[in-house]
């Protein structure tokens, strides 16, 4: 019978932050002897080997190789659309209204990086989404929680109001699929193991 | 294979060539096209082995439903029911979409500073009726869905277990975690693209730019 693994050692954060955490998997990640050509296909990177998420997710191959095209194009792409900063203020958003603190981590730290605005970055962490962190970031993050929401309510209050800070057409398709995106992130992190403290 | 394959999204939206969604989505083409073999990978699997293509669309018409997306979840159980067996289980997925169907995100937080934003909700559990029908198995899933759809931060070390213990592999929970946090990026970005395209009678964006440049042009 096969069990999940449990990390009785662990002590998992308990609040947002935008250090750099750790995250240690539930059940067994495939191991670099398991890999068929199949599997490096599904892995994109050689280097996600070392990744015991990306080993984990590599039981299903094809998906996790489709998945990682996807999520390279909508946050890497530089062909206009929404600045890189707030693609990843949208998955901020989106992973701090779910609740994974350490999708959270990741992409606070990447916003911050991007924007130079870390104590903004920390206000959505700390004071939650309430936090005012002036129009423009305000409608990206509003929009972001609003497709978040389960059933999303995401229209023309969102559009109209990120239309109003200047967003065009591509840009808000960008803040649609990169919220949308953090909806499938959030879920396979939360779900599939542990984050760790920041060493 | 090696012909162009259909698009689903463009299909559910009516998205034609060349139009204005067409162009923006095709801004972001790798990421359209893997959005596409994503579902081609978990709906039309190389390998059904872990996860039947019974369970797949059951659990996806059951997903799109609690998310309210009409669509897509029209188009998950017209698939399933093309299935074997496939008429009566999409009976039972109705029936829980129903007596699943709240709102999310709610759940709790490691206990600590967070704990003040907990939100209680319901813990969905399949109907007496629609488990014995559905098996311990698909039950189980159908409950691990619940929770990865409207209470993600409520996800435990000990949900799996409960997978692992009504016989879903290693595989194949990948496989259903996969499937239903897919689903939760696709009713989004449908949800999404329906709220632009709306959007365009609305602000004839377009209109406004050609208006823009006849006026240019006679000036």
């Amino acid at each position: 019978m096969t069990t999940t693994i449990s990390h009785p050692d662990n002590v998992p954060p308990v609040a947002f932050t935008q250090a750099e955490l750790g995250w240690i998997p539930w059940l067994d990640p495939l191991t670099e002897a398991d890999l068929t050509d199949r599997h490096w296909a599904g892995l994109v990177d050689a280097s996600r080997s070392k990744s015991p998420y990306f080993m984990l997710l590599a039981r299903d191959p094809e998906v996790l190789e489709a998945r990682t095209k996807a999520d390279k194009d909508i946050f890497y792409n530089p062909n206009g659309g929404l600045p890189r900063a707030e693609r990843e203020l949208s998955a901020t958003a989106t992973s701090r209204h779910n609740g994974c603190i350490f999708c959270a981590s990741v992409h606070s730290r990447f916003a911050s990086t991007h924007s130079k605005r870390r104590d903004d970055v920390q206000r959505l962490l700390d004071d939650g989404l309430g936090a005012d962190l002036g129009e423009r970031w305000n409608s990206v993050k509003h929009a972001a929680v609003a497709l978040t929401d389960t059933p999303a309510r995401f229209g023309e209050t969102e559009i109209a109001q990120l239309r109003a800070n200047g967003l065009d057409d591509f840009e808000v398709a960008d803040v649609i699929s990169t919220s949308a995106f953090f909806n499938w992130a959030n879920r396979l992190m939360l779900s599939l193991g542990e984050p760790t403290p920041a060493q | 294979m090696g012909a162009q394959h259909a698009d689903l999204i463009d299909q559910l939206l009516s998205i034609t060539a060349g139009s204005r969604l067409d162009q923006i989505r095709r801004h972001r083409e790798i990421a359209r096209d893997n959005v596409q073999k994503a579902y081609d990978a978990l709906f039309s699997p190389q390998d059904a082995g872990a996860v039947s293509l019974l369970e797949r669309f059951a659990i996806a018409g059951f997903v799109a439903g609690l998310h309210g997306q009409l669509g897509l979840t029209d188009h998950y159980i017209h698939r399933l029911t093309l299935l074997e067996g496939g008429p009566a289980l999409a009976v039972i997925v109705g029936s829980e979409t129903e007596r699943g169907a709240v709102q999310g995100p709610y759940g709790d937080y490691p206990a600590g500073p967070l704990s003040p934003e907990n939100k209680p909700g319901l813990h969905y559990a399949a109907a007496p009726d629609s488990r014995q029908f559905l098996g311990a198995k698909l039950s189980a899933a159908f409950e691990h869905a619940h929770l990865l759809v409207f209470r993600p931060r409520d996800a435990s070390r000990q949900a799996l277990q409960t997978l692992l213990d009504a016989g879903w592999s290693n595989d194949g929970i990948v496989t259903l975690s996969q499937l239903v946090a897919y689903l939760a990026f696709q009713v989004r970005l449908v949800e999404g693209l329906t709220a632009l395209a709306a959007s365009a009678s609305q602000t004839t964006t377009e209109a406004t730019f050609s208006q823009a440049l006849a006026a240019g042009a006679n000036s």
